[in-house]
């Protein structure tokens, strides 16, 4: 890291997050985010165009507290990165037009991002504003999310990113929200689960581990499904209030909560194993998840891997590691992206930068 | 001189300078939005060849019209008004629009009607105009069925697009004769369209 490293900024807005990040080379210098959680909230779920509104809303004053938190001129920037996909695409528009907009003002270079791959480069930052490194590579990368569930290999983080899997229905955020809601606990429930699975017993239920029999790994190795878990929860609560008994919620929380984890850490340690990678970076907000993190390293360990979890306020969607990408692509020659790109809900992951 | 930009139907984007239209661009697409707004600023300011310092404000559509793309105008507008440094100009499209027609030669009441898409519309009544030129709205912007639109007995304009020109000349008219402008909020005049979940359905019959 050096002065003459490239000040970027990042800004994302692919779900409910309105993040506007700041680095300079590797160096996390403002990483700020205002949420629309507590809107989606009444609706147990992410409300589309209730996260578009707020963005727009949202963004200017999040660009201006970034800003003052850098103690960074507008006129200073090297470069703007932004999320073109993959996302919700209303809410995508909104970083997208905002962008192009204050690059044209600016008259500085734009490029136009993938936000999977900005989940890998929030590895490269440190959360306490310390030099940040290189991403080793090549890395396998879980990302999790409440909008996405994704296995990556990544063998060059500004070139040569591959999909080895990801979900064919839910993301698994989306099936702990709806198992909260089964067990009658708030949203977002991957805090209520954890919370609820405390004292529970892992093993007191054994939840289905979606794609994980053998004829199902033959086409699916390395995608998630956590759709029939799902039901197979509601269906299990309902028979015991049908049958007039209590429901042993930490019971169902942790044996869901283990059924998810298991799958998750299962199929990424298999894809380091499968692919000769000896690490596993991850990423998305349900690293926020305890026991998803303990298994990752008890397994990791058991494997061999080194594992890599960047902090929670880099893992959960934000404009720093758009902005950490951003900066790798400058560093590494690439030509900034042109003015016409879109957003682009479904944009695959090999499309690091959207030209 | 002023940076104008709406998309509350296509993509508009103009350079106007008081009465005067320097430089108008855009696209009528009604879905790429997003995609269009970057080159239509960048175009807008090449032909008319003025520097972004000599601006002294971004008129901003507020709409009503479609939420998703008469956001990214909005976004954008906002957006290089905070990066030039200069502020925000909101007005509704309607009054552009009205405006537009009073020029042309329109005198006495006018409905603005314009497409809300899902066999609606949206509305504005106008009065007149000042002696500035500049409509008085007296009425909306609503959204209605299009058989149960108000004020049927005013002579009605169907609109298909704002032109940001004429945003523009209307912002430059506003700001010179400290008229009002609009609230700095998109006009959805529609919820976001949910309903709030009442607990979990059931999985089992
Ligand atoms: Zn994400």
């Amino acid at each position: 890291m050096s002065e003459s490293d490239p000040l970027v900024l990042g800004i994302e807005t692919s779900c409910d997050e309105t993040g506007v990040g700041i680095v300079r080379g590797t160096r996390l210098l403002a990483n700020a985010i205002a949420s629309s959680m507590d809107e989606h909230a009444r609706y147990g779920g992410v409300v589309p165009e209730v996260a578009a509104r707020a963005h727009l809303e949202a963004l200017i004053p999040t660009l201006k507290e970034a800003l003052a938190t850098a103690s960074v001129d507008l006129a200073d920037l090297d470069a703007i990165a932004v999320t073109s996909g993959p996302g919700l695409a209303g809410a995508l528009m909104v970083g997208v037009g905002a962008a192009k907009a204050l690059a044209v003002a600016l008259d500085t270079p734009l490029y136009a991002v993938n936000h999977l791959v900005g989940h890998v480069g929030a590895d490269i930052l440190d959360a306490g504003g310390g030099p940040g490194h290189a991403i080793d590579a090549p890395t396998i990368a879980l990302l999790v999310s409440g909008g996405h569930t994704s296995l990556l290999h990544v063998r060059d983080l500004v070139g040569d990113v591959e999909l080895l899997g990801e979900t064919i229905d839910d993301a698994a955020g989306e099936a702990f929200d709806k198992v909260a809601r089964v067990l009658g606990l708030p949203y977002p429930g991957g805090p209520q689960i954890d919370r609820a699975a405390q004292g529970g017993d892992p093993a007191a239920i054994r939840f289905p581990r979606g794609l994980s029999l053998p004829k199902d790994l033959e086409r699916h190795r390395y995608d998630f499904s956590f759709s029939g878990l799902k039901t197979a929860v509601a269906r299990w609560v309902e028979q015991r209030e049908d049958a007039g008994e209590s429901v042993p919620v930490a019971d169902v929380a942790a044996s869901f909560r283990e059924a998810v984890a298991d799958v998750l850490i299962s199929k990424a340690v298999a894809a380091c194993l499968d692919r000769g990678v000896p690490r596993l970076l991850l990423g998305g907000g349900v690293v926020a998840n305890a026991r998803v993190r303990e298994l990752a390293q008890q397994r990791a360990d058991a494997a061999g891997l080194t594992l890599r979890i960047p902090h929670l306020s880099l893992c959960t969607d934000n404009g720093a590691m758009i902005a950490a990408l951003g900066a790798q692509l400058v560093m590494a020659g690439h030509a900034p992206s042109t003015l016409s790109f879109g957003a682009d809900s479904t944009l695959p992951v090999t499309e690091i930068q959207v030209r | 001189m002023l940076l104008a930009i709406d998309t509350s139907a296509g993509t508009s984007v103009a350079v106007v300078d008081g009465g005067r239209v320097l430089a108008e661009v855009g696209s009528a697409e009604t879905m790429r939005h997003a995609e269009v707004v970057g080159d239509a600023i960048a175009e807008a300011l090449a032909v008319s060849g003025i520097p972004i310092a000599a601006f002294s404000g971004v008129a901003a559509g507020m709409g009503p019209g479609p939420f998703t793309g008469l956001r990214v105008g909005i976004a954008a507008a906002r957006a290089f008004a905070f990066g030039a440094g200069k502020p925000v100009l909101p007005l509704a499209s309607h009054d552009a629009l009205a405006f537009e027609r009073y020029r042309a030669g329109h005198a006495g009441p006018l409905l603005v009607v314009t497409d809300a898409r899902r066999r609606e519309v949206y509305w504005s009544l106008y009065g007149g105009v000042d002696e500035f030129g500049i409509p008085l709205r007296s009425g909306g912007p609503g959204l209605s069925r299009p058989d149960e639109l108000p004020h049927r007995d005013v002579p009605r304009f169907d609109a298909a697009a704002c032109s940001a020109g004429s945003l523009g000349v209307l912002a430059g008219l506003t700001h010179l004769h400290q008229r009002a402008f609009a609230k700095d909020e998109a006009l959805y005049l529609r919820s976001p369209d949910v309903t709030p979940s009442n607990g979990p359905k059931r999985v089992t019959g």
